[in-house]
């Protein structure tokens, strides 16, 4: 069965290290912070100026100067520490966050990503995602594998305008756990009872099949 | 001591006119100069150049210049949460220049900084890069970016002094230290204006050399855009 949001970010959960600085953008992204494995420590920078953010706050505890970047009201875990805008980004800029995990409205095999401006639609803005796609070491995409139409979004070419070039590492979507390489998408890992069949269907861009395909497990 | 206190909010905005470029502090509605953008409503200032983070919403922060069609051009890095933005955006009354957000950062920082220009990584290949210079370092591509300058610069503290040094409060802090350093007049308006001496130096985020005008604020809102709670156990 293909995953649902919780499963993917899970997913990406277990690929989170020990003393790692994390940003997590919008969406399925956010939910990454439910699931730290057991036994690690890892930080989460919010790019409007939070280093160590903590969970939402009990009803009733909530600020108005203490938000995400997805505005909504937050804590602060002890330790944490506050900046300026210029400050966060040169932390994402300078590389000293360890992961980047973010959505998408497209990835291609050569790791370009879109997810900011669909033509013809109100532009909001790219916000951070530029900055951040563009600097960090290490990015994981956070998306659905089809669209509502059951169109592919893992393509040999973006069509949307871009966000960032070359620079997705891996993709984690609610069929599989790929990893962009020179010679594009190859597959790690299949979600719980979807088939490499299936996977290659829902998949435009070049997929790499070697050997066996493990199921991911939870 | 320079003494830096206005006496209020229309006396801190003296020379703001028609046309002008102003920053605005703020993310979202966190940390924006609430008493500066209802002086700047109240005065019908007209084709306004507003840079700041975000637009606001329809009814509060930016929104309500927009309201006015006092903006002429926005330049933010998202603008998502406000319809009379979009249909003025769509109807091709409003400018709209949209800016990576550490890029927006940086360039204020720069023009304070008296940094003309810099390279970032930001936005190479896309579109934003379009019509800028590149340059490669240790095989990654640049995009050269300007600094950011305006006339007024519309700060939000949360304690400051006469002298104009300011603290803010959690993340109010943002865009608002950077915005201060790229003002040729910047407005710091406070929650608490203390007296000088008050504030410990090593905890100061804004020195005052940054900051012209200083009033107290009143009657702040504060309003929270994504109230998220969870429940007590």
């Amino acid at each position: 069965m293909a995953l649902d949001k919780i499963g993917i970010a899970k997913r990406i959960a277990q690929e989170l290290q020990d003393g790692w600085y994390v940003n997590l953008g919008i969406g399925i992204p956010t939910l990454v912070a439910n699931y730290i494995p057991k036994g690690i420590n890892v930080e989460f920078q919010s790019e409007n100026g939070i280093l160590g953010m903590g969970p939402f706050p009990f009803d009733g505890e909530e600020d108005a100067d203490l938000i995400n970047a997805g505005k909504q009201t937050v804590t602060l875990l002890d330790g944490a520490s506050i900046f300026d805008s210029s400050l966060s980004f040169a932390m994402i800029r300078g590389q000293h966050v360890q992961l980047t995990v973010l959505g998408a409205m497209e990835v291609a095999e050569n790791g370009d990503i879109a997810n900011w401006k669909i033509p013809g639609y109100m532009v909001k803005g790219m916000g951070g995602a530029m900055d951040l796609v563009a600097s960090a070491e290490n990015i994981i995409v956070a998306m659905m594998h089809t669209n509502k139409k059951g169109e592919s979004k893992i393509l040999k070419k973006c069509t949307l305008p871009l966000t960032g070039v070359q620079c997705v590492k891996k993709v984690v979507t609610d069929l599989a756990f790929l990893e962009i390489t020179k010679d594009g998408f190859k597959l790690l890992e299949r979600a719980p009872g979807v088939s490499v069949e299936e996977i290659q269907k829902a998949t435009e861009g070049n997929l790499i099949i070697e050997g066996e395909i493990p199921e991911m497990v939870f | 001591m320079i003494n830096k206190t206005v006496k209020n909010v229309h006396e801190a905005l003296t020379g703001v006119k028609d046309g002008m470029t102003l920053m605005l502090g703020g993310f979202g509605l966190c940390g924006i100069p609430e008493n500066c953008i209802s002086e700047l409503v109240k005065l019908e200032v007209k084709n306004l150049t507003c840079i700041s983070n975000n637009a606001g919403v329809d009814d509060f922060g930016l929104g309500l210049l927009l309201q006015k069609k006092q903006i002429k051009k926005m330049i933010s890095s998202y603008v998502g949460e406000n319809d009379e933005f979009e249909r003025q955006m769509l109807s091709g009354e409003l400018e709209v220049d949209l800016i990576p957000q550490g890029t927006l950062a940086e360039r204020c920082r720069a023009a304070g900084a008296g940094i003309p220009a810099f390279f970032t990584p930001a936005g190479y290949g896309t579109e934003i890069a379009e019509g800028k210079e590149t340059r490669e370092y240790n095989e990654k591509m640049y995009v050269l970016e300007e600094a950011l300058h305006a006339d007024f610069s519309f700060i939000k503290a949360w304690k400051g002094d006469a002298a104009g040094n300011l603290i803010f409060k959690g993340t109010a802090r943002n865009f608002n230290p950077m915005m201060a350093m790229a003002g040729k007049i910047t407005v710091a308006e406070v929650e608490e204006l203390v007296e000088v001496g008050k504030l410990n130096p090593n905890e100061i985020h804004t020195p005052g050399i940054f900051v012209q005008r200083i009033f107290q604020g009143k009657d702040y809102e504060k309003r929270i855009e994504q109230r998220t709670v969870r429940p007590k156990l």
